[in-house]
């Protein structure tokens, strides 16, 4: 069974425990209803504030006294945090992604897939491995370019981020190619010193394409609890995150700090990860992780 | 949020100061906050909660100590609550009779068990043994490479199979080198999987299985959130693990994914791994843990020092041959959170609390006075 049949097999039982779940409470008392609902959410880790945030509006919401009109308002109010789909600005081209995020979240692998999914939708992408520190990085990067079809920018290990992404950006405007991918090496955002390496990058990025769209995707790993919010926090103060990806979502994990980081920062989710696979990456779906997020 | 609610704390201690009784609502009120403490530091939702129930028997059966404020003391009891928990069970990595030692690290993807595999396999070469380093990541583009490189640093040699296709018998191969070429541990690092991947976990037991080694770490990152407890449950259940690796403990994650996985599994953290160099591994001390977990830092240090003020004054009250009933005491005590009458609530902020960010607070437990040799009850 691949991992979309897994997804949508795991959405369908996700359905039925919902019901299963809150919906067998959901004419209990306000109560307990609210206790119930206060450990999902605090269980799909979405944080204390956001939850009680939640929860106050819920209890806010005249029409949500009806306990069978409950569930749907408390969708309606998670969608409504989590905001409408917001696609990949990659217009006009050539266009940039900066791929950003903490030591292990997945960012190499997230590329890999992007490049794909763009290529699939008829644009031509090269990738720069401006992840010049980690061991094997480079090699990993390359692999991902062969596997999609894409062309790479490459230096030695140990080389200026900044200089890969130069050279990148010079490859994409002379060759006429739509999307420029930028990997960087993982870094906790509380390094002050890479995170100026990092600004440092976008700042080459941005003076090297210039009136170019440039997407900096943070990318959270749904195993990450609240921390995310400070990743999040930092990366967008250092060089504008302009949206998330949710990677390793076809874990146990619900990546409900997506819901806090976007109320903190008004951060959209543009993609999921659910696997190791090419196809593995799938435009954001409110819906789904909503229901998702409710099940036990 | 963080500093929101250590401050409703401070307000919930200070207004049960100076009372000298725990009450079942003064221990209800400050439990309050410390489970939405904890919560906020991704302790899992049932820990948190089985944690509190049990610290609220303890408080409310136990005679209460007229040392502290009642708030005070209840802070103080979960805080040795969380040391006990974390550092109840010993934590040294154990060799076998007959070398090699086997050791499997295990983990979800990108928990960081190659960079730990490189620092354990530094630190017990420094150590004066012999480690070889295993390569069964297949999968992974590239994974061999990053051991290789990191082998290298750490100045280990690195065991792969070029094109190999079965990381269980790559595995078997080591242990066998390992024996013939006088290496006296083995440091298998396997690939990262989810732990409801069955088929790639039913890969890991068959590893198990055929190396048989002596201790199967879990490397878990220090930035997991609820979900830790089922994860190590699953690996656990699956492979038994003997005891964590912590990593990215240099970020600024709570790591409360760290108590709730040692209180569903019981087993010990060993090592924690802070940052890139192969030399960060270190020891693990419940105490900081705790104290990074529980985040409360400023109130902590007012009890350690409220705690050493009332051993100097038993010391005095003790060299002047004079014991006066411990409700005396409390009057008699300089004790830093006790507002006196004139004292408005800034009675602890302009105090000497230290005021500090995340890192400050993160720390402050290391540098601070700790009670006099044999004075305290630690």
């Amino acid at each position: 069974m691949n991992w979309l049949d897994r997804l949508r097999e795991s959405l369908a039982r996700t359905r039925a425990q919902l019901t299963a779940r809150l919906g067998e409470i959901v004419g209990a008392p306000p109560a307990e209803f609210f206790q119930q609902l206060e450990a999902a959410l605090i269980e799909g880790d979405v944080g204390v504030a956001t939850t009680q945030h939640i929860l106050r509006q819920l209890s806010d919401r005249r029409d949500a006294r009806d306990p069978a009109a409950r569930l749907a308002v408390l969708r309606e109010i998670l969608l409504d945090i989590l905001g409408a789909p917001a696609p990949l600005r990659l217009d006009p081209p050539p266009a940039a992604v900066l791929m950003l995020g903490v030591n292990g979240a997945g960012k190499t692998t997230t590329i890999g897939k992007l490049a794909h999914h763009l290529k699939t939708s008829g644009r031509t992408v090269l990738l720069a491995a401006a992840d010049t520190f980690r061991a094997g990085a480079i090699d990993q990067l390359a692999i991902w370019a062969q596997r999609a079809e894409c062309e790479l920018v490459r230096h030695a290990p140990g080389a200026d981020p900044a200089a890969v992404v130069y050279d990148a950006a010079q490859a994409v405007k002379a060759r006429g190619i739509d999307v420029l991918i930028a990997d960087t090496a993982g870094r906790l955002h509380t390094k002050t010193n890479l995170m100026e390496e990092l600004k440092k990058i976008n700042r080459v990025l941005t003076r090297e394409l210039p009136g170019s769209p440039v997407e900096r995707l943070l990318v959270l790993d749904a195993t990450t609890g609240q921390n995310a919010i400070a990743q999040a926090r930092v990366f967008t103060e250092a060089v504008g995150v302009t949206g998330i990806v949710l990677a390793k979502l076809d874990g146990s994990a619900k990546g409900g700090v997506v819901l806090a980081v976007r109320t903190a920062l008004g951060l959209p989710v543009k993609f999921v990860g659910l696997g190791e696979g090419l196809d593995d990456l799938q435009p954001f779906d409110p819906p789904q992780f909503v229901d998702a997020l409710l099940t036990a | 949020m963080f500093e929101s609610l250590q401050g409703r704390l401070q307000q919930i201690v200070q207004r049960l100061a100076g009372r000298g009784v725990l009450s079942e609502v003064d221990v209800d009120a400050a439990l309050r906050e410390v489970r939405l403490a904890l919560l906020e530091a991704d302790v899992n939702f049932k820990v948190a909660k089985a944690f509190v129930d049990r610290v609220r028997a303890a408080a409310v059966g136990q005679q209460v100590l007229t040392h502290l404020a009642p708030g005070q003391q209840v802070v103080k009891l979960v805080y040795e609550e969380l040391v006990r928990l974390l550092g109840e069970t010993t934590h040294a990595l154990r060799f076998a009779d007959q070398p090699p030692t086997v050791i499997l690290l295990v983990g979800l993807h990108g928990a960081g068990k190659t960079t730990t595999a490189g620092k354990l396999a530094m630190r017990l070469r420094n150590g004066g043994r012999r480690p070889l380093l295993v390569a069964t990541d297949l999968r992974r583009p590239a994974a061999i490479v990053q051991l290789q490189v990191v082998g290298q640093q750490a100045g280990v040699l690195v065991f792969s199979v070029p094109e190999a296709a079965d990381p269980v018998a790559v595995a078997t191969a080591a242990v066998g080198e390992a024996t013939r070429t006088g290496h006296d541990v083995v440091i298998i690092d396997s690939a990262g999987r989810q732990q409801i991947d069955d088929e790639l976990m039913a890969e890991l037991v068959t590893m198990r299985e055929a190396t048989s080694p002596h201790q199967v770490l879990l490397v878990l990152d220090a930035m997991t959130g609820q979900e830790g407890v089922n994860i190590a449950q699953r690996f656990d259940e699956l492979l038994r693990i003997d005891g964590l690796i912590v990593t990215k403990l240099d970020g600024d994650a709570r790591g409360g994914a760290v108590l709730s996985v040692v209180e569903v599994t019981g087993r010990p953290v060993l090592f924690v791994g802070v940052g890139e160099k192969l030399d960060g591994l270190e020891p693990f001390h419940p105490d900081r843990m705790a104290s990074r977990i529980l985040g409360m830092g400023d109130v902590l240090t007012l009890i350690e020092k409220a705690q050493g003020a009332v051993d100097a004054q038993t010391a005095a009250d003790l060299d002047g041959a004079e014991t006066a009933a411990g409700g005396v005491h409390l009057r008699r005590l300089p004790c830093p959170t006790a507002p006196g009458p004139d004292d408005g609530p800034a009675g602890i902020a302009s105090g000497d609390a230290p005021r500090g960010g995340a890192a400050e607070r993160r720390d402050g437990w290391d540098g601070r006075t700790r009670p006099a040799p044999g004075g305290g009850d630690h």
